[in-house]
């Protein structure tokens, strides 16, 4: 008996120092971030303090993809696999030598963007990436200016892409963020920016003279996604800052904290939004003219033509994923709504911060069918001023469950649903 | 609430005493409590947004203002940062870099704002460094014209 104990111990000790000496595995194994979420819901930490986790993307193999806003050990994308089936990944690949946000896979490729270009990978029948040391290049030459510069993207099943290119300043004054400094009327920025470029999937080296303006009028985009069910493209805009330290008498501390609105968008092609001369106002509950363009927050003007959103939320919120949840492990009330990664805010100080949660919205159709609610809390911890995991990344697994990924902290979570 | 209401009492208290000693010229005491009541005001109105109430910043966006070498080092780089602003991405902390740019004050703050709004945040929030005075602002805002 003992005799069979110890030869057990030995080859488990083998064994390990097998599993160790060859398998990648760099990070411990992780311990629990647990979240808070509505009843049948659970999560596990799939990884953690993999770096700067910005957007993810599974694959029908389980494989997570993640892209990094900081190079790890030099580079930019991690492949986690899950190996034993455990749920936690255990194997870890590292490719490409760039640091950006936008990371997606569709038919059979997957898709990356740095601040100024976009690559693509092939992936083959087994799951593995070709040449990841020689993606072809789709899109070069964006206008990346440090602020607002994510490329984040979406696909279509029309062979399209959808590539958010942030503008580069707050609300296009002549001087940025600076106190009583006029909009620039028209705004030039949106020649560039401002706006969602849409590219094709499988063209090499496109510029802005290959690609198309789908829509503007839209300050910054990180969360977007294609609805499959209606084909349109969705987005969430990150407001503007600044309106109560830059109008006092026209926004208290509250109001300023409170607006603009994070607005939810169902773009056409030629949609314009209303950036930099509108913002909806969440108090009058009306897209209204900029104070920069001589707003008062009660002239409308040129906002009343502007595209409507389809979902308003509070102020500065930072809204840094969108996406439709299509998988059937969810109960019903889920399918075809959307979830939203809010990142959590800055600009509602001296009001404590919000947002670090992910949202649901109920959709039928491409319409939300009902009031949004927070679906996963207690990312920030006990100091909602500083927050020590910020949700910026939401995928789909195959089997219908959600992950999320931190990019303080460098946390992915798996959301299930057990009943 | 109450810390503000301490930090008007406080200040009303430093403003007291600097109305004393004005006869005195008492540097490091009294001059140095009034420069800072007064620099907390300029702090909260302009600063505190974007480099938040207890100056730590916002992650890769604005950058903190506890002990770094700007904040305690070189006056005159100091006064320049504020005065002429920054385009974003010109600072570096632990491998990180800030997307915000940092507003010019020059046209917004008098000297006087600017070297008080200085000294509270280099004796504020952990720091501990000199006083910035308004004959050092009047100094950089010539150089820079
Ligand atoms: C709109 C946001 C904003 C406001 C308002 C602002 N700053 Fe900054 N500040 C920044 C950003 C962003 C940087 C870094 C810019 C860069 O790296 O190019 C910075 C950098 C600095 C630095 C140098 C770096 C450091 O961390 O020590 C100092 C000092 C500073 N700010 C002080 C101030 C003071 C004092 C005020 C108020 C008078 C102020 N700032 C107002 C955003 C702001």
């Amino acid at each position: 008996m003992l005799r069979t104990i110890i030869k057990t111990v030995f080859l488990i000790a083998i064994s390990a120092s097998f599993i160790f000496s060859t398998s990648p595995v760099t990070a411990p194994v992780p311990f629990d971030v647990p979240l808070k979420m509505p009843a049948g819901f659970s999560s596990i930490t799939v990884a953690q303090n993999v770096g700067r986790a910005r957007h993810i993307a599974v694959h029908s193999n389980g494989d997570v993809f993640v892209k990094l806003d900081r190079l790890n050990t030099g580079k930019g994308i991690l492949r986690l696999r899950d190996t034993n089936g455990d749920g936690v990944a255990d194997d870890t690949l590292k490719f490409g030598t760039y640091t950006g946000t936008g990371i997606a896979i569709k038919n059979g490729y997957l898709y990356a963007s740095s601040d100024e270009e976009v690559f693509r990978y092939k992936i083959d029948a087994k799951g593995e990436i070709e040449n990841p040391d020689a993606p072809e290049k789709i899109v070069t030459g964006l206008v990346n200016k440090r602020q607002h510069a994510s490329k984040s993207l979406t696909l279509d099943n029309a062979g399209n892409i959808y590539v958010n290119i942030g503008a580069p300043t707050n609300v296009c004054q002549e001087k940025d963020r600076t106190k009583g400094s006029p909009g620039m009327n028209p705004c030039p920025i949106l020649e560039t920016a401002g706006g969602i470029w849409q590219f094709k999937v499988d063209k090499l080296n496109q510029t802005y003279a290959e690609g198309v303006r789908y829509a503007t009028g839209l300050r910054n985009v990180v969360g977007l996604d294609w609805n499959n069910q209606v084909n349109d493209l969705y987005l969430m805009q990150h407001g503007r800052d600044m309106l109560f330290q830059f109008y006092p008498e026209l926004f208290d501390q509250k109001a300023g904290a409170n607006n603009p609105a994070e607005e939810f968008f169902r773009v056409k092609k030629g949609s314009d939004c209303g950036w930099p001369y509108c913002y909806y106002d969440n108090d009058k509950k009306k897209k209204l003219l900029n104070p920069e363009y001589g707003g008062d927050r009660v002239k409308e003007e040129i906002c009343a033509g502007k595209e409507k959103s389809i979902v308003q939320f509070p102020g500065h919120m930072a809204p840094n994923a969108l996406l439709f949840y299509t998988g059937k492990q969810f109960p019903e009330k889920y399918r075809n709504g959307a979830f939203i990664a809010f990142h959590g805010s800055w600009n509602r100080t001296p009001e404590p911060q919000a947002g670090y949660f992910v949202v649901f919205v109920p959709m039928k159709n491409g319409v939300p069918n009902g009031e949004w609610e927070v679906f996963a809390d207690g990312f920030a911890g006990e100091n909602i001023n500083r927050a020590q995991y910020r949700p910026c990344g939401l995928a789909q697994g195959a089997d219908g469950s959600l992950y999320v990924s931190d990019d303080n902290k460098g946390t992915i979570w798996k959301i299930t649903y057990k009943g | 609430m109450c810390g503000m209401k301490n930090a008007i009492i406080v200040s009303l208290i430093a403003l007291g005493f600097a109305g004393f000693s004005f006869t005195k010229e008492q540097p490091g005491g009294t001059a140095l409590k009034a420069s800072m009541a007064r620099g907390k005001k300029v702090y909260e109105e302009v600063c505190m947004a974007c480099h938040q109430p207890d100056a730590l910043g916002v992650p890769r966006m604005n950058p903190p203002l506890v002990k770094t070498k700007w904040i305690l080092g070189d006056k005159k780089q100091l006064i320049t940062i504020v005065l002429k602003g920054l385009k974003g991405g010109e600072i570096e902390i632990d491998g990180d870099r800030y997307d915000n740019p940092m507003p010019p004050q020059e046209d917004n703050l008098t000297d006087t704002q600017i070297a008080d709004v200085l000294t509270y945040v280099r004796n504020s929030f952990g720091n501990k460094a000199s006083m910035v005075t308004t004959a050092e602002v009047k100094a950089r805002r010539k150089v820079g014209k």
